[in-house]
C-alpha cells in the first residue's frame, strides 16, 4: 500500500500538481473546483453553439418567407437549439458550475460526499453532449421534432432521432448523479455547528433542486426509452393505431419537464439570494421564508405539469386542477422577490457588477413570471398557446432568470475562483448591451404572440414584419454584449488585478478562504458558534 | 498535520454511502414508476383486453419466480448479518445462493419469453397486429418492456453483488467496512420490490 | 460521528419474514381468484403493499435506521401516488 502524499495547504487548486500531468491533471481530477471549471468550459462552448443556432433562427425570421433557410432546416435548428440550451446549459447550469465549486466551501467541507462520482457526472455529461452532436452530424437528417419529442411524430420522423434521445437520457443521468451527490453532501458534511438553519441560501437552493433532479429526471428517462422502443419495436404505448395515447406521452414528458424548470430557476434564485445581502451589506430579509418558499416551489412544482397541455384534449377537471396549482406555485416566487427587495431597503447598496445583474434579474424574471400567469389561466392560454407569446415567456423566465443569475454569479464569485478581478468598466458595458439587447429581442414576441404569430414556424404573415425586424436587431445587440462579457472574463483571468480574499465584504464561508482557494479549501474545518451564521452584518 | 491524506480516501462514511444508495433507489422507483403510470392508464382503458392478456401468461412460472426472488432477498439479508457476526464462510455461501437464485430467475424468464416469441407474441409481430385487440397489444408491449427492464436490473444487481462477493473474499469488505455488501443488498431488495408489484399486475388478472 | 451498531438481525427472524412474504404471495393468488370486478386490482395490490412493507422495514433495515430515511421513503411514495392520482384526473374525467 503506497504512502499517501499530504496535499500542501499553500498551493491554490489552479496551481496544484498532483499525480497527473498537464491536461490529465484536470480531466482526471476529483477536486470539486476543477470539475466545476471543466463544466464551465464545456458548457460555454456548447452555449455558444446554441447561441449561434438562435441567431441563425432570428436571421431567418427577419423577413417573411424564406430568408436563409427552408422549413425543414428551421425545424432542425429550433430542435437542436432547444436540446442544447435545455439539457446541456440551463438544467445543469448553476449546480454544475457554482454548486460544484461553492457548495463544499460554503458549508465548510473539503469536497463533496462522492468526489469520484462527481467526476463521473462530468464524463456522463460529455458523453450525452457528444451523442446529441452525433445526431446532428451523422444519419438521415437532423432531428426536427422540437426538444419536446412529441409522439406520434417522434416515432414517425425519418430523421436521426435515436442518438438525440439517447443523448438526452444520458444527460439526465448526469443530472441525477449530481443531485444525489449534493443531497448526501449537505446531509453529511456540514461543518460542526452549521445547523440546517445556519446554512446559506445557495446550498439550500441546491438541496431543493437536487431532490427535483433525483425524483423527476427518471420519469423523462423512461419516457425517452419508450419513444426509442416505439421507434424500434412498435410497442404501441404512444401510437394511436395500436391503442396508445399521444397525450400520455405529453403527461410523462411534462411530469419531468415542468419540475425541470424549477431545477433551472431555484439555484439561480439561490445565487441572487447570496448577491443581494452582500451588495446591500445587510442580513437577508426573511431567511426562513426564503427556505420555505424554495421547498414549496420544489414540491408544488411537481404537480403543475398539465399547464403545458391545456389544449391537448385533457379532461376539464384536469385543466382547472392544473390551472389552480399553477397559480399557487407562483406565490412562493413572489415571496422571494418581496424578500430580496426588502433586503435592499435601507441597506448600504454597492451598485457593482453583480448587483446590476441581480437587479436586472428581478426585472426580467418578474416580466417572465407575470406572463406565466397569462399562460396559466385557461381562458387566455387557449388564445396564446403555441404562439410567440410562449417563446417570449420562457426566454424571459429561463434565459432572463438562469442567464442573468449565471452572469451575476460568475461576476460575483470570479475573484474567488480565479484570484483576479475583471475589468469593471467593460463588464458594465457588456451588461448594458446584453440587457438592452435582451429586452429588444424578446419583448416584441409578446406582442407578436398576442397578434397571432405561431411559434416554430419559419415564416409569418406580412403584418408581423416590423416587430420581427426589431427582435432580430435585438439579438445582434445582445450577442454583442455577450462577446464583450466573455472576452472581458477571459482576459482578466490572465491580466486582471490580483483579487483580495473578500472583495465584496461577503459574510459566507467562501470569503474566508484565499482567492483562489487551496486544494482542500480549509486549513482547519471551521466551527460555527452560537452567534455565527450567514449574512451577519 | 501529518494525517492529511488524499481526500478520496479521507473518510469512510457508511451512513453517507447508505444514504447515497437509498437516493439511487428512489430514482429507480420513479423510473419504474413511469411504467406503472402507463400500465395503470391502459389497464383502466382496456380492462377486458388486459384480463385476456393476463390469462395468456403462466401463473406457475410467475409464482415460482416470485418465491425465488423473495428467498434471494432473505439470503442476502442474512449475509449482512453473517458479515457482522464475522462469519466469512457463511457470508460467502449466502451471497452465492443469492446469485444462483437470480440466475434461475433469469433462466425462467428466458424460457417464458422464448415461449411467447415462438407463439408470435412479441412487440411488432404480425400475429399480434393481425389478431390481437389494441388493449392486448398494449398489454404485451408493457409486459415485455417492464419485465425486460426488470431483468436488466437483475443483471445489474448481480454484478454489484458479485463485486461485493469478491471484496468479501478478499477481506476488504468486513464487519468494520460492510457498506458495499449492505448497499448491494439494498439494491437487490429494490429489484425484489419491483417484482412484488409486477407479479400481480401481469399474472393475477382474472 | 456515530458508529451505527444497529442490532444484528438473527437468521431466524429473517426466515420468519420470508414465511410471511410467501404466505402473502399465496393469499394474493387466492384473492384474485374471487371475482371482485373493478376491485380485483385493489385485492392484489393490498398484498403487494404488505409484502413491500415487510421488505422495506426488515430486509432493508428501515426499522433499525435513522428516521430520516423512513421520512424520505414516505415522501417519495407520496409524490409518486400524487403523480398517478393527478394523471387519472385527466383519464377518469374524459
Amino acid at each position: 500500500m503506497q504512502t499517501a502524499v499530504p496535499i500542501p495547504h499553500n498551493v491554490s487548486y489552479l496551481d496544484y500538481k498532483g499525480k497527473y500531468k498537464g491536461i490529465f491533471g484536470w480531466i482526471f481530477s476529483t477536486d470539486h473546483k476543477r470539475i466545476a471549471l471543466l463544466y464551465l468550459f464545456s458548457m460555454m462552448t456548447l452555449f455558444l453553439i446554441g447561441v449561434a443556432l438562435g441567431l441563425a433562427m432570428k436571421l431567418e425570421l427577419i423577413a417573411p418567407g424564406r430568408t436563409i433557410m427552408g422549413p425543414q432546416s428551421y425545424n432542425a435548428l429550433f430542435t437542436v437549439h432547444g436540446v442544447i440550451m435545455i439539457f446541456m446549459i440551463v438544467i445543469p447550469g448553476l449546480p454544475a458550475v457554482f454548486g460544484n465549486f461553492m457548495l463544499p466551501i460554503m458549508i465548510g467541507a473539503k469536497d463533496v460526499a462522492f468526489p469520484k462520482l462527481n467526476l463521473l457526472s462530468w464524463y456522463v455529461y460529455i458523453t450525452g453532449a457528444l451523442l446529441v452532436i452525433a445526431s446532428v452530424l451523422f444519419g438521415n437528417g437532423i432531428p426536427d421534432t422540437g426538444w419536446t419529442f412529441y409522439a406520434p411524430y417522434s416515432f414517425r420522423t425519418g430523421t436521426n432521432l435515436l442518438p438525440a434521445i439517447f443523448g438526452a437520457f444520458v444527460l439526465g443521468f448526469a443530472s441525477i448523479l449530481t443531485g444525489l451527490n449534493f443531497i448526501v453532501t449537505i446531509h453529511r458534511m456540514r461543518a460542526p455547528g452549521m445547523t440546517w438553519f445556519k446554512m446559506p441560501l445557495f446550498p439550500w437552493a441546491l438541496y431543493g433542486t437536487a431532490w427535483i433532479q433525483l425524483l423527476a429526471t427518471p420519469v423523462v428517462g423512461i419516457t425517452l426509452v419508450l419513444v426509442a422502443l416505439e421507434r424500434i419495436f412498435g410497442i404501441g404505448v404512444f401510437d394511436p393505431a395500436l391503442g396508445g395515447d399521444p397525450v400520455l406521452y405529453q403527461h410523462l414528458f411534462w411530469i419531468y419537464s415542468h419540475p425541470a424548470v424549477y431545477v433551472m430557476i431555484l439555484p439561480a434564485m439561490g445565487a441572487i439570494s447570496e448577491i443581494i445581502p452582500t451588495f446591500s451589506q445587510k442580513h437577508i430579509f426573511g431567511y426562513k421564508a426564503i427556505i420555505a418558499s424554495t421547498l414549496a416551489i420544489a414540491f408544488v412544482g411537481y404537480f403543475v405539469w398539465g399547464h403545458h397541455m391545456f389544449t391537448s384534449g385533457m379532461s376539464g377537471t384536469a385543466q382547472y386542477t392544473f390551472s389552480i396549482l399553477t397559480f399557487i406555485v407562483a406565490i412562493p416566487s413572489a415571496i422571494k422577490v418581496f424578500n430580496w427587495i426588502s433586503t435592499m431597503h435601507k441597506g448600504s447598496i454597492n451598485p457593482d457588477i453583480p448587483f446590476l445583474w441581480a437587479v436586472s434579474f428581478i426585472f426580467v424574471f418578474m416580466i417572465g413570471g407575470f406572463s406565466g400567469l397569462v399562460l396559466g389561466a385557461l381562458a387566455t392560454n387557449v388564445y396564446v398557446h403555441d404562439t410567440a407569446f410562449v417563446v417570449a415567456h420562457f426566454h424571459f423566465i429561463v434565459f432572463g432568470g438562469v442567464g442573468f443569475a449565471f452572469f451575476g454569479a460568475i461576476h460575483y464569485w470570479y475573484p474567488k475562483m480565479f484570484g483576479r478581478m475583471y475589468d469593471k468598466a467593460w463588464a458594465k458595458i457588456g451588461w448594458a448591451f446584453f440587457f438592452v439587447g435582451f429586452l429588444t429581442l424578446y419583448s416584441p414576441m409578446f406582442y407578436l404572440g398576442m397578434m397571432g404569430m405561431p411559434r416554430r414556424y419559419y415564416d409569418y404573415l406580412p403584418e408581423f414584419h416590423a416587430a420581427n425586424i426589431l427582435s432580430t436587431l435585438g439579438s445582434w445587440v445582445m450577442a454583442f454584449g455577450l462577446i464583450i462579457i466573455i472576452i472581458n472574463l477571459f482576459r482578466s483571468a490572465k491580466n486582471g488585478a490580483i483579487a483580495p480574499m473578500n472583495p465584496w465584504n461577503g459574510k459566507t464561508l467562501e470569503w474566508t478562504v484565499p482567492s483562489p482557494p487551496p486544494v482542500e479549501n480549509f486549513d482547519e474545518i471551521p466551527v460555527y458558534g452560537e452567534k455565527d451564521g450567514p449574512y451577519v452584518y | 498535520m501529518e494525517q492529511i491524506i488524499q481526500h478520496s480516501e479521507a473518510h469512510y462514511d457508511p451512513e453517507g454511502a447508505k444514504l447515497g444508495m437509498w437516493l439511487f433507489i428512489f430514482t429507480e422507483l420513479l423510473l419504474f414508476g413511469g411504467l406503472f403510470i402507463v400500465y395503470s392508464i391502459y389497464r383502466f382503458r382496456n380492462p377486458e383486453a388486459f384480463r385476456l392478456g393476463g390469462e395468456e401468461l403462466n401463473l406457475t412460472i410467475g409464482a415460482i419466480n416470485t418465491i425465488i426472488l423473495l428467498v434471494s432477498s432473505m439470503t442476502i439479508a442474512m449475509s449482512t448479518s453473517a458479515l457482522q457476526l464475522k462469519n466469512k464462510r457463511l457470508t460467502i455461501v449466502l451471497i452465492t445462493i443469492t446469485l444462483l437464485l437470480a440466475t434461475v430467475f433469469l433462466i425462467n424468464k428466458y424460457f417464458e419469453w422464448g415461449l411467447k416469441i415462438k407463439h408470435g407474441i412479441y412487440p411488432g409481430s404480425a400475429h399480434m397486429l393481425n389478431d390481437f385487440s389494441q388493449g392486448e397489444i398494449l398489454f404485451f408491449g408493457l409486459y415485455f418492456v417492464m419485465t425486460g427492464l426488470h431483468a436488466l436490473h437483475i443483471i445489474i444487481g448481480m454484478i454489484v453483488i458479485l463485486a461485493a462477493l469478491y471484496k468479501v473474499q478478499k477481506g476488504t469488505v468486513n464487519a468494520d467496512r460492510p457498506s458495499l455488501l449492505d448497499n448491494a443488498g439494498l439494491y437487490w431488495h429494490l429489484v425484489d420490490l419491483i417484482w412484488i408489484f409486477l407479479f400481480p399486475l401481469f399474472y393475477l388478472i382474472h | 460521528m456515530e458508529k451505527e451498531k444497529h442490532h444484528i438481525v438473527s437468521y431466524k427472524f429473517y426466515f420468519f419474514i420470508l414465511i410471511a412474504l410467501v404466505t402473502f404471495t399465496f393469499m394474493s393468488i387466492g384473492i384474485t381468484r374471487i371475482n371482485l370486478g373493478g376491485y380485483s386490482v385493489l385485492g392484489a395490490m393490498i398484498f403487494s403493499v404488505l409484502k413491500s412493507l415487510l421488505v422495506l422495514t426488515f430486509f432493508m433495515h428501515l426499522k433499525f435506521d435513522q428516521p430520516i430515511i423512513r421520512i424520505m421513503v414516505g415522501f417519495v411514495c407520496l409524490v409518486f401516488f400524487a403523480l398517478i392520482f393527478i394523471t387519472f384526473l385527466d383519464y377518469y374525467y374524459r
